[in-house]
């Protein structure tokens, strides 16, 4: 892998994670508390 | 391009997540329920006008200002709010968020779109589908987010405004990631390997309508009455989930207790947002006319077994539900490929714009009947399913016009289409600056 194409896809996976990451930790929360619905 | 969406997309989001706010500011500032709502009711209106009249704007000047005036005005919003809260000046906590911030709700929607079906031209449903799944994901990040922080800095008016403070800043360095990353692609960009089919569908145009045009079609407001039906049904469920659920049971010997009503509302967000990209993507294959059918007919369905179902099963209540609210979802994400098939990529963010007036609409129509019918039959003694059986037979009569209003949109007459040498000039005058994509 040349040196310009490993910058690239190292940015590509740092921006992805941005937004990825957040998303993640929303999604983990609307899990948690979606499940009430069949335990509360 | 969608990370640079999706910065955008999950940060204006958070407006969903306004109701966070509601009983901190109540208790601090001394507000009615009424007044709490002002600033997130202030905020969709905003969004609306700001896209109808901004979207030729964003056109003009590119994405990358798009994003930039969202940034902003998003952040600043929450930084005058966080002033407001700090000086127990609650109209500057209006102004602020609603006013300033929803200018930047508006544009930041509309920004990536026309883009994102540029980059896309062989998956447009599946590009918008993305970014405006995150708008429905964005209230999954700020609601807890917003709740611990208000945990952390306190629910007086200081702990309120250094939420706020949190908020704006947070979000601006969020969606800088979008400004810096947002491109045009250069002129006649294609996907590796993909060719446009020679034979399109009959709805989908090769043609481009300007926005001063197409909002004089009949199409532009037939899909205007179909995104306002669609999104009214869809709201009528949501803004009622949580109490819905509880009356729909509570004369069953399995009542729904408030904690499981709020799990039912959370898994009804995650039906909306997944909604968006699947039925998005979905209409990349089946085409955009045969999904509003879905949405419409088979929605109009859903509501009418949750009807006819009563109180006898509370499994396929909730299935019904959580169908109607991925098409509620699915309807935002899937209008913009329609409009680009009808209307053709040219100012399609424009037209997009306009046509969010709908939503501004649904928004007062939806919670207004339900709720508005829902007092009415509890004033007349009615209780469990019978409170609501009226309110779904007229969701279902709004989804059938929905349903006809789709039925008549037919292929854009060609003497609204953009005489092909104008459409070319505009394009040139464009291309110095979207040459290297670098707007």
């Amino acid at each position: 892998m040349t040196e310009p194409t490993r910058n690239r896809t190292a940015l590509t996976v740092a921006v992805w994670a941005w937004v990825v990451l957040p998303f993640g930790y929303g999604v983990y929360e609307l899990v948690q508390k979606a499940t009430q619905l069949f335990t509360g | 391009m969608p990370p640079a969406a999706l910065s955008v997309h999950l940060s204006i989001g958070q407006a969903y997540a306004w109701s966070v706010f509601k009983p901190p500011l109540e208790s601090s500032l001394d507000l009615s329920g009424t007044a709490s709502a002002l600033p997130f009711q202030l905020g969709i209106v905003m969004l609306g006008l700001s896209a109808a009249f901004g979207g030729t704007l964003v056109e003009r000047n590119g994405p990358r200002w798009a994003m930039f005036v969202s940034l902003v005005c998003f952040s600043s919003g929450f930084l005058v709010a966080a002033l407001g809260a700090a000086t127990r000046q609650y109209w500057l906590v209006v102004l602020g968020y609603g006013f300033i911030g929803g200018i930047g709700l508006g544009i930041g929607y509309i920004s990536p779109v026309s883009t994102l079906m540029k980059w896309f031209p062989d998956r447009p449903g599946m590009a918008t589908g993305i970014a405006i799944m995150g708008f429905g994901g964005g209230a999954l990040i700020a609601s807890p987010w917003s709740s611990k922080l208000l945990e952390h800095f306190g629910t007086d008016s200081g702990g309120i405004a250094a939420t706020f403070l949190v908020h704006g800043v947070t979000y601006a360095a969020f969606m800088a990631l979008g400004v810096l990353l947002v491109r045009v692609p250069p002129e006649g960009w294609r996907p590796a390997g993909w060719e446009p089919p020679r034979e399109q569908g009959h709805m989908i145009s090769t043609a481009d309508v300007s926005a001063r045009n197409a909002i004089r079609t009949p199409q532009f407001w037939f899909l205007w009455v179909v995104l306002c039906m669609n999104v009214t049904a869809g709201i009528g469920i949501l803004e009622k989930a949580a109490p819905m659920i509880g009356n729909y049971f509570e004369d069953t010997d399995t009542p729904v207790s408030a904690t499981a009503a709020a799990g039912f509302v959370a898994l009804l967000s995650a039906a909306n947002m997944a909604g968006r990209l699947l039925w998005s993507s979905a209409s990349d294959l089946i085409g955009r006319k045969n999904m509003y059918r879905v949405y419409l007919g088979v929605g109009a369905l859903m509501y009418l077994a949750i009807a006819q179902l009563g109180d006898s099963s509370k499994p396929l209540f909730v299935v019904c539900a959580l169908v109607i609210l991925s098409f509620y979802g699915g309807g935002f994400s899937t209008v913009p490929a329609y409009l680009k098939d009808l209307f053709g990529t040219y100012q399609v963010g424009a037209i997009h714009g306009r046509l969010l007036t709908a939503w501004s609409v649904a928004g007062v129509l939806g919670p207004y009947i339900v709720n508005k019918v829902a007092d009415h039959q509890e004033e007349a003694g009615k209780t469990g399913p019978g409170l609501y059986s009226l309110s779904l037979t007229i969701m279902i009569a709004l989804l059938v016009v929905g349903f006809v209003a789709n039925e008549l949109i037919r292929p854009v007459h060609p003497r609204f289409h953009e005489p092909a040498t104008a459409t070319a000039e505009a394009e040139a005058e464009a291309a110095p600056a979207e040459k290297g994509g670098d707007r």
